[in-house]
């Protein structure tokens, strides 16, 4: 099997290895999501960004989750926590067995991120915030004299903030070549279609006219991904990928609809969705 | 509790044609969605933007309007300080009402769980605070608040059904109603934990009475000033912060006015968690169980 390409030379990883992790990650998430309510829909629609960041294209080491040198990612879309938490038991921050305690008393799971997890570097749950924080990161990796990036996920709903906006203009009057910014455009948020509930549209050219460079991506497909990942390295501006992507993506009975958005799955449709996910690639 | 805000929002909607009602993509978690349905004309979905929000409700006050702004109470708080600088400097007829208050965001955890929005209201000149404590009382406390002028926050919760009133006429702001009568300690708790208050003096050897406040501004001063005269020990219960909240109002006041022991009961000085509503309730002593402990030790004091 190849090696897929554009990976980073830290990652030697296979395309069926990649889809397996994916696979294992989003069992691992209708699990968790079986056990206790949450955002599923939310989840699976960034689910691949995610699993690529980690085992595509960052640096990072989940037995020296400090380690100084390394990238940071923050999940400005708090409540997709269940993909984030998969994501870092499948990279070995901490054991799979410890999902089953998501949003249980005395979990380092929370139903919103916070520090007490090993590689979580931000807190998160209101949304708008994560932007700015990633600023502040990738301000102090540069005055330090590190090689760190920083990479943001935000939801499209959540681009309604005004603190986003704020935080977009800051990062390109610094000049921030470090921080890549990613939006999940699932087209949803909590009441309804995002152009329903604010308009966003055009997403694209306001970013722009806010002095970043920004590109857009197929948010599930693997391979663009980590090549729009890989050409955002080159920027002389703040980055911005904006990744279309379906809310619920690859359960049938969810997908594009926002069913989803907090659910807790019965019996049935746990099974359901575990048949989809072992039928599917 | 978010049902019955949304029967009483439909009710005021009928009574005052002047009521426009304002979310944040929360429609449907705070039930607003069925004032919605009723007065399309008359309800705004604004996007997740609590600030601009109260900007907005500003300007509608302004022009005549008695916007009413329900948001999830924690994240109502991120607008503050336009509520501090606009809203109520300014001392503009906008109704806040914050929802999954208190505990009541359980599994959500520390980000969605508001446990200092009574302090920060509090300190804000001219706001009228009102915690209700049941459904008919909401029903009650969101008319009474839209009859006054004046910036008023109303907190609830999420899906409580505690019942502490049969009939009508149950509520009028700033008056604390006493549920039940006793000697040895006074139980003074707002929202829907009273009814933990009320169960936790039901059965103790220890002779309490239960005074429920559900406006915590203006307070009921006449009404605590009399059960710490009479009782001598008070204990405060909320699902909120011990400091800043009803037990900091009632030490302020009674520091002055006639001292007496005051044993809180809430949150001490820290973030909530996931977890389960009551598992939480435990966590934080909020249950009749506790109370009870609470109580027994009290009249050690006297
Ligand atoms: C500041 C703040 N306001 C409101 C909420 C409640 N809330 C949680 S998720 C959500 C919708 C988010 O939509 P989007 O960003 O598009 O995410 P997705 O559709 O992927 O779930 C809202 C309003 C919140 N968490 N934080």
């Amino acid at each position: 099997m190849n090696s897929i390409s554009g990976a980073s030379s830290l990652h030697c990883i296979t395309e069926l290895d990649i889809k397996e992790k994916i696979k294992s990650i989003r069992r691992s998430v209708i699990e968790m999501i079986h056990n206790e309510s949450g955002h599923l829909g939310s989840s699976l629609s960034c689910l691949e960004i995610i699993t690529v960041l980690y085992f595509m294209k960052m640096r990072h080491n989940p037995k020296n989750p400090n380690w100084e040198e390394r990238d940071y990612f923050i999940l400005s879309k708090g409540h997709a926590a269940p993909a984030l938490y998969a994501v870092l038991a499948e990279a070995g921050y901490f054991s799979k067995e410890e999902l089953k305690s998501f949003r249980r008393l005395g979990s380092r799971l929370q139903g919103h991120p916070d520090l007490r997890l090993p590689g979580i570097e931000a807190p998160s749950g209101s949304l708008g915030q994560g932007l700015s924080i990633g600023v502040g990161l990738a301000l102090g990796a540069h005055n330090h004299g590190r090689k760190s990036k920083v990479y943001v996920l935000m939801g499209d709903g959540e681009c309604d903030e005004g603190q986003f906006w704020e935080a977009l203009m800051t990062a390109a009057h610094l000049k921030l070549t470090n921080l890549i910014l990613i939006i999940d455009r699932n087209g949803w948020q909590l009441d309804g279609r995002t152009e329903e509930i604010k308009k966003k549209v055009p997403l694209k050219a306001k970013i722009e006219s806010f002095g970043w460079k920004v590109y857009t991506v197929d948010g599930h497909n693997v391979q663009k991904i980590i090549e729009v990942l890989n050409q955002a390295e080159d920027s002389r501006e703040p980055v911005a990928i904006i990744a279309y992507t379906k809310k619920g993506y690859g359960i049938s009975f969810l997908e594009n609809t926002n069913r989803g958005h907090k659910i807790q799955l019965n019996d049935e449709e746990y099974l359901m969705a575990l048949k989809e996910i072992e039928e599917g690639n | 509790m978010r049902a019955f805000l949304a029967e009483g929002l439909c009710k005021i909607g009928k009574l005052f044609e002047n009521v426009v009602v304002l979310t944040g993509d929360v429609a449907k978690p705070t039930c607003t969605y069925l004032f919605q349905e009723k007065y399309p004309n008359r309800f705004f979905n604004l996007g997740i933007g609590e600030q601009d929000i109260i900007g907005v409700a500003a300007g509608l006050a302004l022009s005549g309007d008695i916007p009413i702004v329900a948001l999830f109470a924690s994240f109502l708080m991120r607008a503050w300080e336009q509520i501090r600088n606009t809203v109520s400097r300014a001392n503009l007829n906008v109704k806040l009402i914050g929802t999954h208050a208190g505990l009541t965001a359980a599994a959500d955890g520390a980000s969605h769980q508001a446990l200092e929005d009574i302090a920060l209201m509090r300190v804000l000149p001219k706001m009228t605070i009102i915690v209700p404590g049941d459904p008919q009382e909401t029903i009650e406390a969101i008319e009474a608040m839209v009859r006054i002028k004046g910036p008023t926050y109303l907190r609830i919760g999420k899906d409580e059904t505690t019942k502490l009133f049969e009939g009508e006429g149950v509520f009028k702001i700033g008056r604390a109603v006493t549920l039940k009568d006793g000697r040895d300690v006074a139980l003074i708790s707002t929202g829907t934990i009273t009814s933990e208050a009320l169960k936790a003096a039901k059965c103790s050897e220890v002779d309490a009475s239960v005074i429920h406040v559900p406006t915590i501004k203006p307070l009921d001063r006449d009404a605590i000033i009399s059960a710490a005269k009479s009782c001598g020990i008070i204990i405060c219960i909320e699902e909120h912060s011990t400091m800043g909240g009803l037990g900091g109002a009632i030490a302020e006041l009674l520091s002055s006015e006639y001292p007496v022991p005051i044993i809180r009961i809430g949150v001490q000085d820290s973030f909530g968690e996931s977890g389960s509503y009551y598992e939480l309730l435990r966590k934080f002593g909020l249950t009749a169980e506790n109370i009870r402990l609470v109580m027994k030790e009290a009249i050690k004091r006297k």
